[in-house]
Parts: C-alpha cells; sequence; structure tokens
C-alpha cells in the first residue's frame, strides 16, 4: 500500500510551480491571509457538517448528550481523530508549509516567463 | 440555525456539489469535502458579483485620476493600467483573495484525489486495460517531450500541471482538474463539466443538420470533458483527441469509456506536428479554451497543422474568451488579463491580443471562410445557473465562450458540386 510511504495530507499542499504575486507590502501579510482564508473556508465546513446534523435528526430521531460526553474513541478511531486534527493543521498551515518550498527553490516573475513564451 | 432564505425571492447560490455527477474514475468525495467545495463555489459567485465592481469603482476614483495628474495622459495599455491597479489597496485585497480561492481550489481538489489515489489509479486502469494489456484506444508516447509553454509554470496554479504524477502511473492530474472545475466556475460548466462540449453538440445540429463527420480532432483535450458529448452524439464518427501530457491523458480515456465514448482514440501527441495525419485526414478540427495554454510561435504553427489536416468541407473551430480588440476598453482588458499573471496563464494576455481572424488567414484560410459566434454552455438549468456575463461576469472563467471557426474551402467545394 502506498499509503504508508506517500503522505497525501503533505502532497495536497504541494505549490504550484511559479513565482507567486506579492500583494502586500509584508509578506508576513500573505500567509496571515492564506491562514485565514483557510479559516474561513474550515468554518463554512462546519457549519455544513452541524446543517447535515440537524437535518438527520429532524427527520431521524435523536442523539443523547451523554453519548456525545461518554465517548471514548478505540484505537483506530483515536488514530483517525489524530489524522483529522492532523489533516486539518496541514490544510490551515498551507500558506507557511508553502514558504518553505519557495525558500527551497526560487523562481522568475511569471512575467518574464510570459515575455519569454511570447518569443519562443 | 436562523431562516436566511426569504420565501418570496430566489437568491444566487451555487449548486451544491452533490449535484455533480460520478463516473467511473470520479474521485468519492466525503460530506466535508464536498462542504469545501460548495464554499468555494459560493465564495467565487461573491468574488466575481459583489466585490469585483469595487475594481472599476477604484479605478475611476482613484487610480485614474492618479495617473492622469502623474503622466499628463490616458494609461496607453492594459499593463500600465495593472501596474497602476497593483499599487491600490483594494485591488491588492481582492488579487490576494482571489489568488487564495485558486490555491485553495488545488489545495481541496488534490486533497480529495490523494487521499484515494490507489482507488482511482485501480478504477483506472480497469477502463484503460483489457485482456491483451493497454487498450488501443489509449496511445501513450513516452517520447513527446513536454513543450516549455506547458512546464514554465504549473497552469492556473495546479501543481504539477496536467503532465505532474504524484505516484508513477497515476492519474491524479486529470482526477484534481475534473473534479475542481466546480469551484471555480460555481457550476456554470453542469453535472459532468461539460457545458462547452454540449454547446458544441448543440450548435452543430443547428448549423449543419444532419452532418456525420467521419473523423474529429481535438487538440489539447486534456480530461476530454469537451470532446465525449461531441462522441456521444455522433456514435459512428472516430475521435482523435490529443495531449502532451500522458497523466491526463490516462484519466481523459478511463473517463470516457466510463461514459460510453468508446469512439474516442486519445493520443499523446503535439500539435505543433500533426505528420502522422495525412492531409486531409479530419472533417472537424477543434481546440476549447486551449490555445492560450500555448505560446507565441506554438500557437501559428497548430492552427497550421490543424488546416493542413482538415479535409476540404471541414470545419476549424477555436473555443476561447474573447480577443482584446480595439473596441474592448482598456480596463475591461486589464481585467480579463488576472489570470495571466495571478493565476499563472503566462500566454493568456499576449494571446488574447492575437487577431485569430488573421491568425486563421495565415494558416492559410480565406478571410471570407471566417466565422465568429458566441457558444455558451448548455447544462441543466433547473439545478445548475446560467453563466453570468457583463457586470458579474467572472472574467476567464465565464462559461461562455467566442468561437473562431471557418469552413475549409466551402465556397469552392459548393462552386464545384453546382
Amino acid at each position: 500500500m502506498t499509503d504508508q510511504v506517500f503522505d497525501w495530507m503533505a502532497a495536497a499542499n504541494k505549490k504550484a510551480k511559479g513565482k507567486r504575486p506579492e500583494y502586500f507590502d509584508d509578506p508576513e501579510d500573505e500567509r496571515m491571509l492564506s491562514i485565514l482564508m483557510a479559516v474561513v473556508g474550515e468554518v463554512s465546513v462546519l457549519r455544513e457538517r452541524m446543517d447535515t446534523v440537524e437535518r438527520l435528526l429532524d427527520a431521524k430521531g435523536t442523539i443523547s448528550r451523554d453519548d456525545i460526553e461518554s465517548y471514548t474513541p478505540d484505537k483506530e478511531a483515536a488514530y483517525e481523530r489524530g489524522a483529522m486534527i492532523r489533516e486539518y493543521i496541514y490544510r490551515v498551515m498551507r500558506g507557511p508549509h508553502q514558504m518553505v518550498e519557495e525558500l527551497q527553490q526560487a523562481e522568475p516573475p511569471v512575467e518574464e516567463v510570459s515575455r519569454e513564451l511570447k518569443e519562443i | 440555525m436562523s431562516k436566511t432564505v426569504p420565501n418570496d425571492q430566489k437568491l444566487d447560490v451555487a449548486p451544491p456539489y452533490n449535484a455533480v455527477a460520478r463516473h467511473g474514475v470520479s474521485p468519492q468525495p466525503s460530506h466535508d469535502e464536498i462542504a469545501r467545495f460548495d464554499f468555494l463555489a459560493n465564495f467565487n459567485k461573491f468574488m466575481a458579483s459583489t466585490l469585483s465592481p469595487g475594481n472599476k469603482l477604484a479605478y475611476d476614483k482613484r487610480v485614474l485620476p492618479a495617473f492622469l495628474k502623474e503622466h499628463g495622459r490616458e494609461p496607453q495599455d492594459r499593463f500600465e493600467i495593472r501596474h497602476a491597479m497593483n499599487k491600490d489597496p483594494f485591488h491588492k485585497f481582492w488579487s490576494a483573495l482571489k489568488r487564495n480561492s485558486m490555491e485553495m481550489r488545488q489545495q481541496n481538489g488534490r486533497a480529495i484525489v490523494l487521499r484515494q489515489i490507489d482507488e482511482l489509479n485501480a478504477k483506472a486502469r480497469q477502463y484503460n486495460e483489457g485482456a491483451q494489456g493497454v487498450k488501443s484506444t489509449l496511445e501513450l508516447n513516452p517520447e513527446i517531450a513536454i513543450p516549455r509553454y506547458q512546464s514554465a509554470v504549473d497552469i492556473h496554479c495546479m501543481p504539477g500541471s496536467y503532465h505532474g504524477e504524484e505516484l508513477p502511473g497515476d492519474v491524479s492530474a486529470g482526477a484534481n482538474y475534473d473534479c475542481g472545475i466546480f469551484a471555480t466556475t460555481g457550476g456554470g460548466l453542469g453535472a459532468l463539466t461539460d457545458g462547452g462540449g454540449q454547446a458544441l453538440v448543440d450548435w452543430i445540429k443547428k448549423e449543419r443538420p444532419g452532418w456525420e463527420p467521419r473523423r474529429v480532432l481535438d487538440i489539447g483535450t486534456t480530461v476530454g470533458h469537451n470532446i465525449v458529448p461531441l462522441a456521444l452524439a455522433f456514435p459512428d464518427c472516430e475521435f482523435i483527441a490529443i495531449d502532451t501530457a500522458a497523466p491526463i491523458l490516462r484519466y481523459a480515456h478511463a473517463r470516457a469509456q466510463s461514459l460510453g465514448a468508446t469512439n474516442i482514440k486519445f493520443i499523446q501527441a503535439n500539435a505543433e506536428d500533426l505528420s502522422r495525419w495525412d492531409d486531409g485526414t479530419f472533417d472537424w478540427v477543434q481546440t476549447t479554451m486551449f490555445l492560450h495554454e500555448t505560446s507565441g510561435k506554438a500557437l501559428p504553427k497548430i492552427i497550421a497543422e490543424g488546416y493542413r489536416v482538415l479535409a476540404d468541407n471541414g470545419l476549424m473551430l477555436h473555443l476561447e474568451q474573447p480577443e482584446y480588440s480595439d473596441a474592448m476598453p482598456l480596463f475591461e482588458q486589464f481585467l480579463r488579463d488576472w489570470d495571466a499573471f495571478n493565476n499563472n496563464e503566462p500566454f493568456w494576455s499576449s494571446m488574447h491580443a492575437l487577431d485569430m481572424k488573421d491568425e486563421m488567414v495565415k494558416a492559410g484560410f480565406d478571410r471570407d471562410e471566417l466565422f465568429e459566434t458566441g457558444v455558451r454552455a448548455v447544462v441543466d438549468r433547473e439545478i445548475f445557473p446560467e453563466a453570468p456575463t457583463g457586470e458579474d461576469e467572472d472574467h476567464g472563467r465565464a462559461a461562455f465562450w467566442h468561437a473562431y471557426g471557418a469552413w475549409k474551402n466551402a465556397d469552392q467545394m459548393q462552386e464545384a458540386a453546382e
């Protein structure tokens, strides 16, 4: 199985080849916005999930608060929840994660490539 | 949760990602993965219709006046406008949000695909391989080099572009491209993101009722989403779909087979050199949203080769966003150029400045053979929206295209017949 050697969460964060445009005076603002936008997206996901639960409860009955409070994950569930949190961190940290790749490989501005492509 | 939808009016919202149809190699999204695309589809709608008009306001109210004061003249071209707008705080923030949306779409799509890449590869193999190995309808040619215009940057910020592989022989590039088009177009391309192909079927049936092309060439086919509807509409016709990237072709072939379009042969080939096909081989040669991903020297070669392999009375058709004619205001040209510099489309700006009619005449067509027409995506309007154009248009992504076409030597053929 490839999932033992292939870290799909890290791979999903791969940076597109091509220097990223700079929108703000302070490069840290770029990263702050990218984290913020990811969180914005995730909150939307949570809301959608909550709505799903509400609709299911409307249609199918009930689950108790005690069930939630007393829940203890087994080994498999504990792993899955850890992976879920890890996935969450990778997703939210995509911006800073990509900074690492940018540090590894400097790239010419796309504008330069654009001029080149016009000529080749 | 409080009720937010009034009963007496319909709000403009993106259709749910659940409405996207599944085919044989579709990645299976989880509840939250669906919710991520639901967020992006609606966010992009908001960006295009609600925030984007702020760009024109910023330009009219402060950027243009400041430019006039500094230079004593109007901006001469879209590049001058861009350099001035890139200093404007509103435009900077809008651009930054839009760039983030594009990057999130890629991350979200890759996350869906890569966590199930083994299953997807296995599904693709089931469609791509028969008892005798790889089916004859999929021809990969490893000697085809990825041209510089495909490798210089990852086009539309798609990590790995069309030719990248995460695991040897995988279909992740195609699966990611296919599954996320919904998010960037707000569902404007329909359940199988084939609204462009469906539009071509509608158009040709009206334009030439009863016409049965023998052989059709689709250049730069990517996942084949625009050729499958045609192949299904003309089941007795032989379709050849080419692309330079093997990973996208593996996916495209499996996708087409699973949808019953078994009359398409997918071939890894570069359209700058179609020498394997004789003059006049095809009755229809087309590209859909492809030429802007080539280069200044490749584009004329591709059109010239397309002309050569096109039979008399055959159709050449290119779907693109409209060109930057002198009639198009410079500000609109600047806005349409956003993807060129912010979404890794480095030939986009130069391509749209070309006069496609001139390019087709250079390739061999008579000017009076040429025609232009608008083509709007054909989708199930019960579920999917009509792509907004004009003020609310998401420039560069609107599911409404400009078709540049010609019927080769049609007049001479008619005269000869008469």
